[in-house]
């Protein structure tokens, strides 16, 4: 009885009454089977492209962020510095690092490189990015010796999406200058309000960590009540506390607070 | 034949306008012409194709799971379509953000696979699929074109009207953005058809009972 030619099996199938119960599950199976290829096909070829856009889109963000921040095209007025200086950093040993070019640096291809990334314990994964890369790229702002902006990449595991942002600290590096989302595929009209110059907005001002050192700058549900809290969105509990996990664990042992501590005593 | 599958959803059975299908698209697209345009680009090729497959295969889809099947071969053509707007039309593929992916929800696309390509053939339900979805565009281009024109002064980004801010003596209607606006021109539309072609004005569902002396 069984037939083992697929073709004259398939042949028997489609000769099948299309209401008899083989039919049913062989076309709910060939159905699904086909367009998952047909989809996957397409994904896979696309993806090249889609990345390109996205990447140029990632630079016209920075360089959209780098021009509104407050105060900013003052400095660099004063500073004679064109641009920002770009600094590859060992997160491992918070040093800048010159073996690697900054013109082809992609940090999602050095986090996921095992020769050059770190995998993370559950306890340490607050944000869900399972590996840490071991460097990145930063851009620090100078007048004279005095540190006048450094700008910090940062992603996390949202909702149904990564979330990639610019983090700007002042100064003192332990204020925020602002908070570039330039990157995510939350919620349309909840989670994606982060996206939004609005949210954005209630950045600029807050303070990573109190003075013991401890991080606690986070969103919070509710009505942000200090220096250290920012307003969650409503309907979006999950995005809002990746954002909070994403500062967390950025601002943290495992982020960037070698390459903080090198900053503030000039060694990078 | 062959040829009213084409014409007739062009105004006679136009999908939005005397079905009332797709609205919630149309309305959400439509405030400016590049993008009603690449709306109305993707809802035709996802509608041809859907119509075109579901009719090649409509003897052998089972009737019990013949909505599932039609949602999941709809549902692969507008992933493709989304992710071929993001390769290559990055920056209107951003501002028509979910709705090229809600095609899969338009009632217009699942309507004609039902009501068309599940009992005729393969030419007349791709010819269909093409005549219904340039009878969405049409509805979806004269929409977007008033508010465009109306709402910002120009078409595809072009200066039609020169605006007050930029020197010139148009003060644009800032309602003609929001989406409230789609209603009142869509509403005109259909109240133009109508009094033109008033065949299609249909009969008072709860007439009013006479007054009372």
């Amino acid at each position: 009885m069984a037939e083992l030619n697929p073709i004259k099996l398939w042949h028997r199938i489609l000769a099948l009454p299309a209401e008899s119960q083989t039919k049913t599950i062989a076309m709910a199976f060939v159905v699904s089977a086909v367009s998952a290829l047909f989809v996957s096909i397409a994904a896979v070829s696309l993806q090249p492209l889609i990345n390109a856009n996205k990447l140029a889109e990632r630079q016209a963000k920075l360089d959209e962020m780098i021009a509104n921040l407050p105060g900013l095209a003052e400095v660099l007025a004063q500073s004679n510095a064109e641009t920002l200086d770009t600094v590859i950093v060992d997160l491992t040993t918070g040093l800048a690092d010159d073996t690697l070019d900054a013109a082809s640096f992609d940090m999602a291809d050095i986090a996921a490189d095992p020769a050059t990334s770190t995998v993370l314990s559950d306890e340490q994964d607050i944000a869900g990015i399972k590996t840490r890369p071991n460097f990145a790229q930063i851009y620090v702002l100078k007048s004279g010796d005095a540190l006048e902006l450094v700008i910090l990449p940062v992603y996390a595991a949202g909702y149904q999406s990564q979330i990639n942002a610019y983090l700007a600290l002042k100064g003192d590096l332990n204020t925020v200058a602002a908070l570039v989302i330039t990157e995510q595929g939350e919620t349309p009209g909840l989670g994606a309000k982060i996206a939004e110059p609005a949210w954005q907005a209630l950045w600029p001002g807050k303070e990573i960590a109190d003075a013991d050192g401890t991080v606690r700058l986070a969103v919070v549900r509710g009505g942000a009540a200090s220096t250290f809290e920012v307003d969650g969105i409503t309907g979006a509990t999950r995005t809002s506390s990746a954002v909070s996990a994403m500062i967390g664990f950025w601002m943290g042992p495992q982020g960037y607070a070698k390459v903080l501590f090198a900053l503030r005593n000039g060694e990078v | 034949m062959a040829r009213r599958n084409f014409f007739t959803p062009l105004i006679d059975e136009n999908p939005v306008t005397l079905q009332i299908l797709g609205i919630c698209s149309a309305l959400a697209v439509t405030t400016s012409m590049t993008t009603a345009l690449t709306m109305s680009l993707a809802l035709t090729v996802v509608l041809m194709a859907s119509s075109g497959i579901i009719s090649a295969m409509r003897r052998h889809i089972p009737a019990q799971i013949r909505l599932i099947l039609q949602i999941t071969i709809i549902a692969s053509l507008v992933i493709v379509t989304d992710l071929i707007l993001q390769a290559f039309a990055f920056e209107i593929s951003k501002r028509l953000s979910i709705f090229v992916s809600l095609v899969v929800t338009n009632c217009l696309v699942l309507g004609r696979a039902e009501a068309f390509a599940m009992q005729n053939p393969v030419g007349r339900s791709i010819l269909d699929g093409l005549g219904n979805g340039l009878g969405y565009s049409l509805i979806l281009l004269i929409v977007g074109f008033v508010r465009e024109l109306l709402g910002l002064g120009t078409l595809f980004g072009w200066a039609i009207l020169p605006t007050v801010d930029s020197g010139g003596w148009y003060q644009p209607l800032g309602v003609m953005l929001l989406a409230p606006s789609a209603f009142v021109v869509l509403g005109l539309l259909i109240w133009a058809i109508r009094v033109w072609r008033p065949v299609q004005v249909e009969p008072d569902e709860y007439p009013l009972a006479e007054a009372r002396r």
